[in-house]
């Protein structure tokens, strides 16, 4: 076991876009940041600036208009310097609008916290308050607290305040009890933390940057609500300047001196439209599945970008009805290449059943997806091979054809149906349109054949449960309705990703059953995915071991199972525990498998091997031919006949 | 007995609200059952059967509605063992979820040093020796230790979920599914650490899980789960072998084993009977091949089971049902390779 641990390879640290370099690359977002720091340092710099007073007002020089000798920007209706009362209304509106946005984030943050955490009643009183506040429109509340506290810019802060409260408190509770639920809580009490403890050491970490982003995108709308108060003279309190008041006085001469109102007007936009363009970049930043590109679109097929392509099927596969020939799947993110399908070859008749066995990891999941060109792009692509489907090339047919083959004669059930079933559409709508896709039926037709395909795969009371909701269905229903989907357009082929391995052993067995059947009667191919040798054996004629990317054995089920010729299948057999063998010792397999971005050369099972030599490190190790029976391996020195237990 | 189990039940809901009464879900219903020390029970029941509601009640993470755990004959309900320490201080847990047990903001340095410093009440200087010793005892590197989660494989975390549990030096670790996230190959080394683990440390383990081959692997006696039930108890090494509880039997045709054609999934497909509306009799009467009219009157107690002449064993076994498999070894036994 420590061998195990000195071999595992530490996990390669990713080499993401850096927090900075994210942001940068977000023009908008810097574009606002680099205006917000020049407006704050400016006004800032107030009081440093060779300014006219902002609140002397000298008459003779009223209503100056702007670009003139002494006054950059004019004067006001009082003949106050406007540059400067600009200057100072900016520092006071963003010092209010920034204040408000503290105490709202303090204040509503602690609610969240303590609601999400407590949960129960706590969490019913708290946030019963909180939605009567949020059921006042939003203004109307703010001018009820300044009418209660008298108008000032003060009150004003708290008004704006403890109006944008709800807006925190919800949505940190929202955060908070997602967290308060998870298993890392519960180990933080297991380790004796106090409630105080586990909310300001576990929690908050977690939560704080959704206050930054709440903060980041709030700022903004307070610091306009500021200003609409003090424009309806509820906020500052002249002479004291304020972005709001100066809009509100300059208003009554907009015919007059247009630049007045305009001039205020144009920083309060400035302003606004920088915050919240640098917002949203935070938001961004901190959002981690921005970072990671997943909410990039995938493209509607896997890019192929193959050097040479052969013309033909090989012509051992010229009649089969699938096969695959030297396909290479990979990912490239940021300098990476993860090679996670390299050369694999597998053929696949009508009514065969064919097993693809391996760790997770192994690439088992992206060659079927390689198939039906499901891998996502951008950063998946196909580099290499020929995907035969009767012969012809799947990798080059037209998008069009790809997508009347998809679901219709290629199918593929995966291992959590929730993933493909719609939550909000009954299921019996979704069997019909699965069938609508592919084939054109009356209305009539699309629900008797969607009622027959219910009962083919055994849903009791199919009638009744055709409006039912996924969410209403077990685990082992809902993968009926999958495997009823799959069925609808009499598919050749059936692709089963580890179909049944998030199932009860009693709804596996079931559904080990109604596959073994289906196939029969209807002719279909199946490539089931899984890890279980046990589930192999249950229902495949041969099967395929795959290990960090290539098959490293294949050939008839109960022959690789019995007698095993790689060392890596050998292992893997021998690590799982077996029913009615309560003594044996557990052979485990030290190490993990290497990352498939910095494969090894030559055999990629080397590290972990005992019957390792320094020949299996260099060059590559073929997948050669075992037997006549179609056995092959990719060992140089394989488990021969009788050689069980040296593995 | 180091652990006793008695008559626990757990009920959620069933609160007022304004319209009425909540209904009432019965996650564990009368559980009875007792661990020595240095032993492992092994738990085993499909998705929803009550498994981690009960392992949840032995470490003090949730409540029993009634029923009680008595630790070394001290009742936990106040959360205290009998020396007055809190009870995570004897008794641990192990998450099935090794990633999302670890908080991904904190360090494993920061997460293993917790319980060493509420409940142990150790100093700076101890810590580091403890730690140095835990990262060893689950085959890490020391390096690990400023490490954040996502930096580690499933198996790497999994060990350090282990590490926490024994970072308080506790006497019974309670193990709910904690293979059951791992690939195969990291399986057997995690189940391999834990049985070193429960030999050096003398540990006392109850070990939760779906997969049979697994719980009989590690047990020494084994409780079968159905519907927040026990149905049957017995010793590790034999229940397997002569299944009593047609619920057993069922689980043991449906477990694939390698090299073998031989599950027969059930002719109709099962659903459990409705936790809101639990049926007065067997929950298993509905999908029993021996089910009769007395099976739907009333619940089945456990029972001892009639001894097997040829069995010295059997004695310990108990069955709840009112018609069990008889002795038919051939077909229910597993298959011997
Ligand atoms: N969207 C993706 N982006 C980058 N790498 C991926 C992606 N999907 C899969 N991979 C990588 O491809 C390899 C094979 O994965 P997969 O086929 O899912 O394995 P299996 O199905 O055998 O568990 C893994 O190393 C995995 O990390
Ligand atoms: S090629 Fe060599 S290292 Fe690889 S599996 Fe075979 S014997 Fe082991
Ligand atoms: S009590 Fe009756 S229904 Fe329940 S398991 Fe036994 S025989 Fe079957
Ligand atoms: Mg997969």
């Amino acid at each position: 076991m420590t061998a195990a641990a000195a071999t595992a390879k530490e996990p390669p640290r990713a080499r993401r876009p850096g927090a900075w370099a994210l942001f940068a690359n977000n023009r908008l977002a810097a574009a606002g940041l680099v205006i917000l720091v020049a407006i704050v340092l400016v006004a800032l710099a107030a009081p440093l600036l060779p300014l006219p007073p902002p609140d002397i007002t000298d008459p003779a020089n009223r209503l100056i208009r702007p670009l003139q000798e002494g006054h950059l920007l004019g004067t006001d209706q009082l003949g106050r310097d406007l540059l400067s009362r600009l200057l100072y209304g900016t520092r006071m509106s963003l010092a209010v609008g920034v204040s408000a946005t503290l105490v709202a984030a303090l204040i509503g943050s602690l609610l969240g916290l303590i609601a999400g955490y407590a949960g129960g009643r706590t969490d019913n009183v708290l946030m019963r308050g909180i939605d009567m506040l949020m059921a006042f429109p939003y203004i109307l509340l703010a001018l009820a607290i300044v009418a209660v506290l008298g108008p000032g810019l003060m009150n004003a802060l708290y008004a704006i305040a403890v109006v944008n409260i709800p807006f925190f408190a919800r949505n940190i509770r929202g955060i908070t009890l997602g967290l308060a639920r998870r298993e890392f809580v519960d180990a933080a009490r297991l380790s004796g933390k106090s409630n105080v403890a586990i909310l300001g050491t576990e929690i908050l970490p977690n939560v704080l940057p959704t206050i930054v982003i709440t903060m980041s995108t709030t700022v903004g709308w307070m610091i306009l609500e500021t200003a609409g108060l003090s424009f309806l003279g509820l906020g500052a309190q002249p002479p004291q300047a304020d972005l709001g008041s100066m809009l509100g006085e300059g208003r009554k001469l907009l015919f007059n001196a247009p630049h007045v109102s305009i001039i205020p007007g144009v920083m309060i936009f400035a302003i606004v439209m920088s915050i919240n363009l640098v917002g949203d970049g935070i938001r961004d930043l901190l959002d981690p599945r921005l970072r990671s590109g997943a909410l990039a679109r995938p493209a509607a097929r896997t890019a192929v970008n193959r050097e040479s392509v052969a013309d033909a099927p090989r012509e051992e596969n010229a009649n089969a009805l699938l096969a695959l020939e030297g396909l290479n799947t990979r990912f490239e993110v940021g300098d990476e290449i993860y090679h996670a399908v390299n050369e694999v070859d597998l053929k696949l008749n009508a009514e065969d059943c064919l097993g693809v066995v391996g760790e997770s990891g192994s690439g088992k999941s992206v060659t079927a997806m390689s198939i039906l060109g499901l891998v996502p792009t951008p950063a998946g692509r196909i580099v290499g091979g020929r995907v035969n489907f009767h012969g012809d090339d799947l990798l080059s047919v037209p998008l069009e054809r790809l997508r009347t083959l998809r679901g219709g004669a290629i199918a593929c059930i995966f291992q959590d149906p929730l993933s493909s079933l719609h939550p909000l559409f009954p299921v019996g709508e979704q069997v019909a349109e699965a069938i609508r896709a592919h084939q054109p039926l009356s209305k009539e037709e699309v629900r008797q054949r969607t009622l027959e395909l219910l009962q083919l795969v055994q849903i009791p009371n199919a009638e009744q449960r055709l409006s039912a909701y996924p969410h209403e269905l077990s685990g082992g229903m809902r993968q009926r309705v999958c495997i009823a989907m799959a069925l609808a357009n009499d598919p050749e082929v059936v692709i089963a990703d580890e179909p049944t391995t998030a199932l009860d052993v009693t709804v596996q067995a079931q559904m080990l059953r109604l596959l073994n059947r289906l196939r029969r009667e209807r002719n279909a191919a199946v490539l089931f995915i899984t890890h279980d040798f046990g589930v192999v054996s249950e229902i495949c004629d041969r099967v395929a071991v795959m290990y960090a990317g290539r098959i490293v054995e294949t050939g008839p089920a109960e022959d690789v199972i019995h007698a095993p010729a790689h060392p890596y299948t050998r292992k893997l057999i021998d690590c799982v525990p077996v029913l009615g063998e309560q003594d044996r010792q557990l052979d485990a397999i030290p190490g993990l498998p290497p990352a498939v971005n910095r494969l090894p050369e030559g055999c990629a099972f080397a590290d972990r091997c005992d019957r390792a030599r320094d020949d299996c490190r260099v060059g590559n190790v073929e997948l050669a031919a075992l037997n006549k029976e179609g056995r092959a391996v990719r060992c140089l020195y394989p488990l021969v006949e009788g050689a069980e237990g040296s593995g | 007995m180091l652990l006793e189990v008695e008559n626990l039940t757990r009920q959620f809901g069933g609160g007022r609200t304004l319209t009425g009464r909540r209904p009432v879900v019965h996650a564990v219903s009368d559980i009875s059952l007792s661990i020595d020390e240095g032993r492992t029970l092994g738990v085993v029941g499909e998705s929803g059967c009550g498994k981690s509601t009960f392992a949840r009640m032995l470490v003090g993470l949730d409540q029993p509605t009634s029923g009680s755990i008595r630790l070394a004959g001290h009742d936990i309900r106040g959360g205290r063992s009998a020396d007055g320490r809190p009870l995570s201080a004897t008794v641990q847990y192990v998450f099935q979820d090794p990633v999302s047990s670890l908080n991904p903001r904190k360090t494993i340095r920061q997460t293993l040093t917790a319980p060493m410093r509420h409940l142990l009440k150790m100093d700076a200087g101890q810590r580091e020796r403890r730690l140095d010793e835990l990262m060893d005892a689950v085959n890490l590197r020391p390096e690990f230790l400023d490490r954040y989660p996502h930096e580690f494989s499933g198996g790497q975390a999994q060990r350090i979920g282990i590490a926490r549990a024994l970072a308080a030096e506790p006497r019974i670790l309670v193990l709910d599914e904690p293979v059951s996230a791992l690939d195969v190959s990291v399986q057997a080394q995690v189940l391999n650490l834990l049985a070193d683990l429960k030999r050096e440390l003398g540990l006392t383990y109850v070990f939760i899980s779906h997969d049979l081959s697994v719980i009989e692997s590690i047990s020494d006696e084994i409780a079968v789960m159905y519907f927040g039930r026990v149905v049957e108890t017995g010793p590790g090494s034999t229940m397997f072998h002569r299944p009593r509880h047609p619920y057993t039997g069922l689980l043991l045709r449906s477990a694939p084993v390698p090299g073998q054609r031989r599950i027969h999934g059930e002719p109709k497909p099962a659903e459990l009977p409705n936790p809101f509306d639990p049926p007065p009799g067997c929950a298993f009467a509905a999908r029993c091949e021996n089910a009769r009219d007395d099976c739907r009157a009333s619940v089945p107690p456990l029972d001892i089971a009639t001894p097997d002449a040829a069995d010295p064993e059997s004695g310990k076994a108990h069955v709840a049902c009112y018609h069990p498999l008889a002795e038919k070894p051939d077909k229910n036994a597993p298959p011997t390779p």
